[in-house]
């Protein structure tokens, strides 16, 4: 079973939600945790992780042969993101702006382009304890998408664990969509505030485009309001659980403890999540 | 014209609990919600929809079916791994596909076609006359939200010249992929909003990086630091010996939570303590942008 977990937005306790179930899980079932939060991934703060395996992450980048160019400009005309101009006395590769497509080279008539690997990021693998691994992807500082970080890690899925956790980036745009991809269930957590329901609605209306069933965990709840029960229930979604908003829950966060270990009664709310999840997914 | 940009390393930092305060104090401005992906703040002002534009994005192939011999080269030269095989038919993924225009060129039948998508809307949004605010939307699975925070951007500018303010507000993406980058380049002054979780420290320092790598001043603002002194406390160590200004601390304040229910930026509670810190860490910051 490979579930994904998401929030509209950063900051709802999407790492809360993704360390616990790890944890809580492993105790019964050989678990997988990838962070595909590749721009800020920090479940591995929660954990003592035995790095095991490091790779880097490449894309290819077209390096101009000046001497061979005839400066024709077709690579320029091609190339869909402004990446590479023809100047009268130079062909000119803007490294962030490519997007390692290979069109220039393909087009070039004297075949003056090569392409050479740069690294855009690294996939960390190891081991949590024996019931429990662990991958992540880190993007390099100044590069634009992480979507080729996350495509790599998850080829490290481990089809032989019963259960892959994957910790996608915040919002809706295409990383979080490469983190939903061939995926079962989509674990959507939120805050109950208004902004928290109107950035769950797009995580809905994401999940619901890629055909992916989904459940709710609502993070921070005061008891206050029932604005996600109610936009739950109208939109026919299950609400897994409801973690409170409680100060000894906030400082085991801010510590960098998962607060299932600390408080025991966790344990049992974190696997029954699970067991509605099997029910939803067969 | 200055430029002033509030960002994070990750969300729910407080960011917009920051921005709308910023945005309440200032008179005139124009803000920017270059949030794009889940864009808040125009929830808090409630402003008047003015004008909305399409915003079109990448490109994305398609295949024409009955033109198309299924000799599979198309599959072979994505590099984004976007053309799938399946029921015998070549088909493209639209969420993976960049628009790169590979298989196009590369397809011997002519059956594949770039076609521009409609990726999401921008707005022009008048909260009062003195506040003005640009925000948008973009449709899930959207890969082109740098382009779309350019846009954003682009217009708050226009309108700032256009009706003479001499402030724009960008609140910024999270992360510090495209989408945040293209809310920093070419602003006077980042203002970076901070916790003091473990984890905040560890955003806090690649956010840094990031902005030294787009070379802009900056100054660090710690959210709730009283939720966790210690971890405040490395975060205040960290800036201190990496030289970065701590242009102020917000204390934890429940009024946050109601004003976030209210929708009602938390500057305009009178005796919030987060709102008091937040005036103080404004005039701070007004100083830098004179
Ligand atoms: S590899 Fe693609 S994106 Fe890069 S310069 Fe060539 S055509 Fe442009
Ligand atoms: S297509 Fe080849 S020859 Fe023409 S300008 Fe580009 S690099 Fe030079
Ligand atoms: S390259 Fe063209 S003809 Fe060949 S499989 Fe792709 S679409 Fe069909
Ligand atoms: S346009 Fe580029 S990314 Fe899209 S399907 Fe064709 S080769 Fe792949």
């Amino acid at each position: 079973m490979k579930i994904t977990i998401l929030s509209g937005k950063g900051g709802t306790g999407k790492t809360t939600v993704s360390t616990n179930l790890a944890y809580t899980l492993s105790k019964k079932y050989k678990v997988q945790l990838l962070d595909a939060d590749v721009e800020e991934p920090n479940d591995h703060l929660f954990f003592n992780v035995n790095v095991e395996k490091e790779e880097s992450v490449d894309i290819l980048l077209p390096v101009v042969d000046n001497d061979a160019c005839i400066r024709c400009g077709e690579c320029a005309k091609a190339c869909q993101f402004g990446a590479i101009t023809s100047f009268p006395n130079a062909t000119v590769v803007f490294k962030n702006l490519c997007h390692g497509c290979g069109v220039c080279s393909m087009v070039c008539p004297v075949n003056a382009i090569t392409e050479v690997p740069k690294s855009i990021g690294k996939i960390v693998l190891g081991k949590i304890n024996d019931n429990l691994k662990f991958g992540m992807g880190l993007l390099n500082i100044g590069e634009p998408s992480g979507v080729r970080i996350i495509r790599q890690l998850k080829k490290h899925i481990d089809e032989n664990v019963d259960v892959v956790l994957i910790d996608s980036q915040p919002g809706t745009s295409c990383p979080v969509v490469e983190s939903l991809r061939n995926i079962d269930f989509a674990i959507l957590v939120t805050e109950p505030t208004t902004f928290g329901l109107h950035d769950l609605s797009l995580a809905v209306d994401l999940v619901r485009e890629m055909k992916i069933p989904s459940g709710i965990v609502i993070n921070r709840d005061t008891g206050n309001t029932n604005l996600i029960d109610e936009y739950a229930k109208k939109e026919n979604i299950p609400i897994l659980l409801k973690i409170p908003f409680d100060r000894e829950i906030a400082k085991l966060y801010s510590e960098g403890k998962i607060f299932s270990e600390y408080l025991p009664e966790w344990e049992e709310k974190f696997a029954n999540v699970f067991d509605t999840i099997k029910g939803m997914v067969k | 014209m200055k430029q002033l940009a509030i960002v994070s390393g990750k969300g729910g930092t407080g960011k917009t609990t920051l921005s709308s305060s910023f945005g309440a104090l200032l008179s005139p401005v124009v803000l920017a919600d270059c949030d794009v992906d889940a864009a808040n703040l125009n929830l808090m002002f409630n402003g008047k929809l003015e004008e909305k534009y399409d915003y079109y994005g990448g490109k994305k192939a398609i295949i024409v079916q009955n033109k198309c011999d299924k000799c599979g080269i198309c599959k072979k030269i994505c590099r984004f791994e976007a053309i799938s095989f399946e029921n015998e038919v070549y088909e493209v993924d639209q969420y993976a596909c960049e628009g790169c225009n590979a298989c196009v060129i590369a397809c011997p039948q002519n059956a594949i076609s770039l076609e521009t998508a409609l990726s999401g809307e921008y707005y022009y949004s008048v909260i009062d006359e003195q506040k003005e605010i640009v925000h948008a939307n973009l449709n899930p699975g959207e890969e082109t939200s740098g382009g779309l925070v350019a846009e954003v951007r682009k217009l708050a500018l226009k309108k700032a010249e256009e009706k003479g303010k001499d402030i724009v507000l960008i609140d910024g993406a999270p992360g510090i992929g495209c989408p945040a980058t293209s809310s920093i380049t070419a602003t006077n002054y980042v203002v970076i909003v901070t916790d003091p979780t473990s984890s905040g420290l560890h955003d806090l320092k690649r956010i840094v990086e990031t902005v030294r790598h787009f070379r802009r001043d900056f100054g660090v603002v710690i959210n709730k630091y009283d939720l966790n002194p210690d971890v405040s406390k490395q975060i205040e160590n960290y800036c201190l010996s990496d030289n970065i200004e701590i242009l102020g601390k917000i204390p934890f304040d429940e009024l946050v939570e109601k004003s976030n229910l209210e929708m009602k930026p938390i500057v305009l509670y009178e005796n919030s303590m987060a709102g008091k810190a937040i005036k103080e860490i404004f005039e701070k910051v007004m100083r830098k942008l004179k």
